[in-house]
């Protein structure tokens, strides 16, 4: 059987390269993956807890992060896309229209 | 395994709104008239607060409570869009971005923002703010030909997205330790054990994430942009229901689930309210910008109004509620002139307005003076109770921080006053009066005299 710490590691370990990823690379579809990567870092430690704690609502709640992460991905990428038309532009630093 | 019927009474207007939401994004493909949607989510939002009274209890096995502190949030998120609506119509025709959709979004957002103010269980608070955030997202991204309007919503959704992760993570290791998600078995748990670290860290992560969702400093970076770059309408929006939605969730959170571990998050948020309204004020200064500027001073009053979250009394919860609802009113308010003019984003553009139309002159007076905090008007009863309190609760020190700030927050208030008034204009400020915006008008100036002389109406 595998201890919960080792799950728990794993978890903050995954969510702490998806807040790396988020502040320091600046393509916007790499941030957008990294924000995946936490979001999925919750979910496998929500499930271990929900394991050993013998409890159904850990799991309950991962369902939920798993739907709304698959709606928050569309609405990402469409706002990419229309930016994308206006200006073809991947790069967070150049999305800078306003500044101050 | 019989399962019973949840019992629907409690969520009657979350359910109205719902629907009407849905209903829109049928009708839209068979009108060519759009603001007959508009006029429809107005009658939605009025079905809501007339339904709200009777729609008190719990449901869903615990995991929603309607109760009255739930209630006042849900009258504040229904007002702001029946204000936003009526400012919209006419703003909407001149941006030629008409769709249907955007009053769908609208009652969509607030549905989420009721789901949070209603919250006993974390997933519930989790899907709300979810509802909330993602149909703002595309609402600040509605102008699709605008590049800012894109920059707007692709810099506000990377940093929502990444600021509900951080909750999440926050949530699952309460839920780690506490084995439960319900916000008032979490309360009882933490009675009990006391502070350890994982709590430490579990509080600094959801503290971290309502503070982006505020509009905090120092997680405020988003707002100006956003504000700037988003239809102005929007922008009216969600300065209050987003930022009324995430102080519901602070005082349920923090003073129903952390309330036996009250001393830890104090000493956290008064760093932040003295951070926030310094970096809102100051900055604020400086702005050309009048959504810029607006966006500034409403960071400036996210911090005043975490004044009363951290009195950490019924009676400063009380205060926070007051000052939400009458900043929903002068904001909005502001916003409305902002629309009124056919140009008036830049501070420069209300240069002589004073002689062309004294009139909307006037009214913007009031709301600078409103913001400002000077009496007979509204702003001055909300900062003035919420400063008492404060003081009662012995945080004087804190209030002269805040007062200070305040006096500071005159210049650029005042500073939009002195353009009206005192130089002269430079162009011709030419304004579009349409009746939805006069009735907006006139309702908010109503509300700034009617609190600020007769303060009983909303202080008990």
């Amino acid at each position: 059987m595998v201890p919960l710490n080792w799950y728990i590691i794993l978890s903050a370990i995954i969510f702490l390269i998806g807040v790396a990823g988020f502040l320091t690379r600046r393509n916007v579809f790499i941030m957008l993956m990294s924000i995946e990567l936490m979001l999925n870092a919750v979910n496998i430690s929500l499930v271990a807890f929900s394991h050993y704690l013998q409890d159904m609502r850990g799991q309950i709640f991962v369902i939920f992060i798993i739907t709304v992460a698959a709606a928050e991905a569309a609405i990402g990428l469409a706002i990419i896309v229309s930016l994308f038309r206006n200006k073809q532009k991947m790069h967070a630093d150049e999305i800078a229209e306003m500044r101050g | 395994m019989n399962i019973p019927f949840p019992d629907l009474t409690p969520v009657i207007p979350e359910i109205i709104l719902t629907v009407f939401a849905s209903i829109f994004l049928i009708i839209e493909i068979f009108t060519e008239r759009k603001s007959v949607l508009g006029y429809l989510s107005i009658l939605a939002a009025g079905v809501g607060l007339y339904v709200l009274p009777m729609s008190q209890g719990e449901t869903f096995g615990g995991m929603f409570i309607s109760d009255s502190f739930s209630t006042y949030f849900k009258v504040i998120f229904l007002i702001n869009v029946i204000l936003t609506v009526l400012i919209s119509l006419k703003y909407l025709r001149k941006e030629n971005t008409e769709h249907g959709e955007y009053y769908s979004l609208i009652l969509f957002s607030t549905v989420g923002m009721m789901l949070m103010a209603s919250a006993k269980d974390m997933i519930v608070l989790y899907l709300g703010l979810e509802l909330m955030a993602l149909s703002t997202y595309i609402l600040a991204g509605f102008k699709r030909q605008d590049i800012k309007s894109n920059e707007a919503a692709i810099k506000y959704f990377l940093l929502g997205a990444f600021s509900s992760a951080l909750l999440l993570f926050g949530i699952s290791l309460l839920y780690g330790m506490t084995a439960t998600t319900d916000i008032y078995q979490i309360a009882a748990f933490l009675k009990k054990s006391g502070t350890t670290p994982v709590l430490m860290v579990s509080m600094v992560l959801i503290i971290v994430a309502f503070s982006f969702k505020i509009a905090a400093a120092p997680f405020h970076m988003w707002a100006p942009d956003v504000y700037e770059g988003a239809p102005t309408s929007v922008t009216a929006f969600m300065s209050v229901g987003p930022k009324a939605a995430g102080f519901a969730v602070i005082g349920r959170v923090f003073f129903e689930a952390f309330g036996s571990v009250q001393a830890d998050w104090t000493v956290i948020l008064i760093g932040i309210c003295i951070l926030t309204m310094a970096v809102g004020n100051i900055v604020a200064l400086v702005q050309t910008n009048i959504k810029r500027m607006l966006a500034y001073s409403s960071i400036a009053h996210a911090g005043y109004a975490l004044l009363g979250i951290i009195v950490g009394t019924p009676a400063g919860m009380e205060a926070v509620k007051v000052y939400l609802l009458i900043y929903a009113f002068m904001n909005i308010g502001a916003f409305a002139i902002v629309i009124l003019l056919d140009k008036g984003e830049e501070i420069s553009d209300y240069a002589g307005l004073a002689k062309s139309h004294p009139l909307v002159a006037a009214i913007m007076l009031v709301f600078m003076f409103s913001l400002t905090g000077i009496p007979p008007t509204a702003g001055f009863i909300g900062k003035f109770n919420l400063f008492a309190i404060a003081v009662n609760a012995d945080y004087t020190w804190l209030v002269v921080v805040a007062v200070i700030f305040s006096a500071i927050s005159a210049y650029y208030y005042l500073r939009v006053v002195m353009n009206m008034y005192m130089k002269t204009s430079t162009g011709d400020a030419s304004i579009t009066i349409s009746p939805s915006l006069g009735i907006a008008l006139f309702v908010t100036v109503a509300a700034m005299f009617a609190i600020g002389i007769f303060p009983s109406l909303v202080i008990p």
